[in-house]
């Protein structure tokens, strides 16, 4: 027979495990953080590329139509991409260091194959948008298939991630119903989003 | 009342092998590593668990391979459920008479 404190540890450890096994909790918030910092670098660098010296906020039609322009913000949206990952995964694998635990983990592994599917889904259809032309609900397109990916993989990570997915779905629905307006809402979704959740995950997990 | 401490599965009291369990009841299926990683043993320590689960027949083991590795995977058999809700609420119960 064991001590009663002993039995409320057992109780307490039940818990630990079934949510280790299920979620993946090496997610840094910080990387949220510094992904969004990206993002916002990379929006202006888009925004000195396309609107300079006129506000953001001036309505155009046409201002992706000239193939060198096209290539360079790709380009920007690309490296922000790249950055983003590579920080994430960076300073993920130091929190699972920190955590007794492995970045590359069942529940990791699941969490990437939710992720891929919408992901590699909308990022096709993306590519299928811009070589017809349809730059218009482009920003659309990568904001709602963002959001999808999220509230798909978020079941097996920190419940924030769900909630930015709800988010960036509205902006992406917000964003077609105001075309012309498509780089503020890709910084406000990649960008300043990322940083209040990314924040809000920093503060509740990661310290 | 029936002393919950009856009711309290002697297997589960060593509680890596209570936490093995809760693993493998939270998920349909893990794999040897994964459970290993989780619950923080060594292999050695691990094999012996398992083994000592599997003889209670709490768990069942499939093994196949990926990529030419060997993959061992644990299940929860129906036994190993029922005996693990049994012993949960045995621990509830004591907790709650505690508490009184």
């Amino acid at each position: 027979m064991k001590d009663i404190q002993e039995y409320e540890k057992d109780i307490a450890s039940i818990r630990t495990m079934m949510e280790r096994s299920v979620k993946f909790i090496s997610l840094s918030g910080l990387s949220g953080i510094i992904s969004g910092i990206y993002a916002l670098i990379g929006a202006t660098l888009a925004y000195l590329l396309l609107y300079y010296p006129y506000s953001p906020f001036g309505f155009r039609f046409y201002y992706v139509n000239e193939q060198a322009v096209m290539l360079k913000l790709l380009t920007v949206a690309v490296l922000v991409l790249i950055f983003s990952i590579g920080t994430g995964f960076w300073l993920s694998s130091r929190k699972a260091k920190k955590l007794g635990t492995s970045i590359w983990n069942k529940t990791s592994r699941q969490l990437l194959r939710d992720l891929l599917i919408p992901l590699m889904t909308g990022g096709l259809f993306i590519l299928i948008l811009l070589s017809r032309g349809y730059f218009v609900i482009v920003v659309s397109a990568c904001l709602i298939f963002y959001g999808l990916a999220l509230i798909y993989a978020g079941r097996n990570t920190y419940k924030e991630i769900q909630y930015l997915g709800f988010t960036e779905i509205t902006l992406g629905l917000l964003s077609a119903i105001l075309p012309g307006y498509g780089l503020i809402f890709w910084a406000l979704g990649f960008g300043v989003m990322h940083i209040v959740y990314g924040a809000v995950m920093h503060f509740r997990y990661d310290t | 009342m029936k002393n919950p401490f009856e009711n309290l599965d002697r297997v589960l009291e060593h509680r890596v092998r209570l936490q093995i369990m809760s693993v493998l009841i939270a998920n349909d299926s893990y794999d040897f590593n994964s459970v290993k990683e989780i619950v923080g043993l060594t292999d050695g320590n691990m094999a012996s668990h398992i083994k000592a689960l599997e003889k209670e027949k709490y768990i069942s083991v499939s093994k196949s391979f990926v990529d030419k590795k060997p993959n061992t995977k644990y299940k929860a058999t129906e036994r190993g459920r029922t005996v693990f809700k049994k012993h949960l609420d045995a621990l509830e119960e004591l907790i709650k008479q505690q508490k009184k």
